[in-house]
């Protein structure tokens, strides 16, 4: 008895601990300026009427609508390459090359360790060599560099744990190379390639060094990088839109990360 | 008329022969079972005949053409895994149609054929579940089901009952060979089970580290067997192997072993003194266990057991005296350094 209170009492501390500032965001974004700032008040309760002007502003004064407008494109692009490139690279390392391929996908794992800040340099010149920095497609084409190898490794994991008697199966059956995989093995790997689909999405959406040193011009900036230098004027800190605009994107990710939670958790044990 | 023929057929993996020179020819028609224990070659020998392997040399022909070279999606050879390898994502219907959607049968022939396979295995009233829903003998149907909606050329069975439950499995066999009698379809059947190959077979190959020690009916496998390795292997319990001199090796089914006999019995080929180590009831026959206080010329203890009916109890107990003969008619003899079978004629009274 006494075991379940103190479980139930850890579950309830470590639930409070990771929501209250998400709950202390979500106050803030509804707060008239005169009561945040005032001092001696308690900051979790409003005590003036909550108002809306600062969702107004972020999305009609500030240039927060483009970010979301250019997060989303180079999330989508970053997914799909992303996708296009590491699903059939894990299926071969899983099945095409005997050992040694499936042996790779560590080393494959190592490259997405090195550091972007170390990175960015060499590739804000390639990226200025092809004439598109200070664009979203500059996050379209270097990102992939940091998703691909993490999907393709994540994957070789899902691919691996398919019975290989399945691809026998398929190619007694009458399929070939090409309709094994995409007929027999792919379905199998649905929720891996969800999972890769939803990771790839938020890492092209939280990274900021290339965001920040890639592009400059303020519309064409993506969240990572706009909301900061927008919404930070000199030492003027417009807390209630920084919190608005984080919200908007936590909130919807962290429940799609839930809905893949399992399959990701899953992918990782089956990769390791 | 030939359907399969194996010439020479060698696998190699770096050093090890896992197929080492296998001579094997199927009639059409026939249920051949691959006997041998786990690593002996006979699963890599089975995948050789689907295409999932190369060979390393030696041929395989089917219905006359070398298919050496022919994917395994163009060889007419439907495969049951052991663990029947059901496509996880798809109904039992479409599990069962795929090899036809694959290989471009035409649509309107697929409810037909689909008919047939399912009424003939009974899994009519599983179309609509998922692989996942079913019980280890449902699955076992879906998948011959799956393997014969094609009509294929060759049956190709990687030990199927292995998967299910001891239980069903002597009432799967059954069907299995009688489904077989009704398709006639030509069967290689690989286990390590010899209760499966004897029972199912109508030959089999023995087979042990990658080489085929001896191909024929059940009757002969027991009744004849062709050397040492087939003798120790075939039989539960196998038959006693007695040394008889530097060169020979008799065998003797434990039946056949006779335990202090009243009268007489002429021309006696093995008489021991044996220690009884323990009894055995077995319902409807007893084992005797013992030891031969005789020991072999190198020295090792000599293991001997005789089969005696259950009607008559043996009157034995552990650590008994008793003596055990066997005639000369019953016992195989054998070349104690090739292992080979060796004919009576040859054997000096």
């Amino acid at each position: 008895m006494l075991r379940k209170i103190g479980f139930y009492c850890g579950i309830g501390f470590l639930t409070l601990f990771s929501i209250v500032p998400l709950l202390w965001a979500l106050i803030t974004v509804f707060k008239r300026n005169s009561d945040m700032y005032s001092v001696g008040t308690v900051p979790f309760f409003y005590n003036e009427p909550p108002t809306l002007e600062h969702v107004v502003f972020l999305f009609t004064e500030s240039n927060f609508g483009l970010f979301l407008q250019n997060s989303a494109i180079v999330g989508i692009f970053v997914v799909l390459i992303t996708m296009v490139l590491s699903i059939p690279a894990a299926f071969s390392l899983a099945r095409l090359t005997g050992s040694w391929g499936e042996r790779s996908g560590m080393a494959i794992f190592l490259v997405y360790l090195i550091p972007p800040s170390l990175l960015f340099i060499p590739m804000y010149q390639i990226v200025v060599w092809l004439g598109i920095a200070n664009t979203i497609w500059s996050l379209v084409i270097v990102l992939p560099t940091i998703t691909v190898p993490f999907c393709t490794w994540l994957l070789l994991g899902f691919f691996r744990s398919v019975p290989r008697s399945l691809d026998e199966a398929a190619m007694l059956d009458g399929c070939g190379q090409f309709t094994t995989f995409y007929r027999v093995l792919l379905p199998q790997v649905w929720p891996g390639v969800g999972a890769c689909a939803v990771f790839a999405f938020s890492l092209s959406l939280g990274n900021y060094i290339y965001a920040a040193t890639f592009i400059t011009r303020s519309a064409a900036r993506t969240l990572s990088a706009g909301v900061p230098t927008e919404l930070i004027r000199g030492d003027v800190f417009f807390w209630p839109e920084l919190m608005a605009a984080t919200l908007v994107v936590a909130i919807p990710l962290a429940i799609v990360y839930g809905l893949f939670f399992n399959y990701l958790v899953g992918g990782f044990k089956n990769a390791t | 008329m030939t359907v399969l023929t194996l010439r020479a057929l060698e696998k190699h993996y770096g050093s090890i022969k896992a197929v080492d020179h296998v001579d094997l020819q199927l009639e059409s028609g026939e249920f051949m079972a691959i006997l041998g224990p786990s690593g002996s070659g006979k699963s890599t020998l089975m995948r050789l005949v689907a295409g999932l392997e190369p060979p390393t040399s030696g041929d395989i022909i089917v219905d006359g053409q070398s298919v050496v070279n022919v994917p395994p999606q163009h060889r007419n050879v439907a495969m049951v895994f052991q663990s029947f390898a059901l496509y996880p994502h798809m109904t039992v219907r479409d599990n069962i149609l795929f090899p036809l959607v694959s290989r471009k049968v035409p649509k309107q022939e697929h409810e037909a054929r689909l008919q047939k396979a399912t009424s003939m295995l009974g899994v009519e009233n599983l179309l609509d579940r998922r692989p996942s829903r079913l019980s280890g003998g449902q699955q076992q149907r879906v998948a011959l089901a799956r393997a014969l909606v094609r009509d294929p050329e060759l049956f190709v069975f990687d030990e199927p009952l292995s998967a299910l439950d001891a239980q069903i499995r002597s009432r799967a066999r059954a069907e299995l060979r009688e489904l077989h009698d009704q398709t006639r379809i030509t069967t290689l059947y690989v286990t390590h089970d010899q209760v499966e190959a004897m029972g199912l077979a109508d030959r089999v190959a023995v087979i042990n580290e990658g080489r085929l020690h001896q191909v024929g009916t059940p009757q002969e496998l027991y009744n004849d067997p062709a050397d040492l390795f087939v003798a120790g292997f075939i039989g539960n319990p196998p038959m006693n192997l007695i040394p008889l001199d530097e060169t020979m090796v008799a065998g003797l089914r434990p039946e056949h072993m006779l335990v202090d006999p009243e009268e007489d019995v002429p021309d006696l080929l093995i008489d021991l003194a044996v220690t009884i180590e323990h009894i055995e009831y077995l319902g409807s026959e007893w084992l005797a266990h013992g030891q031969a206080r005789a020991v072999t010329s190198n020295g090792q203890q000599l293991h001997v057991i005789a089969r005696l009916p259950a009607s008559a109890h043996p009157g034995l107990v552990s650590g008994q005296e008793c003596r055990m003969v066997g005639q000369r008619k019953d016992v195989c003899l054998f070349d104690r350094a090739s292992g080979k079978r060796q004919v009576q004629a040859e054997v000096p009274a």
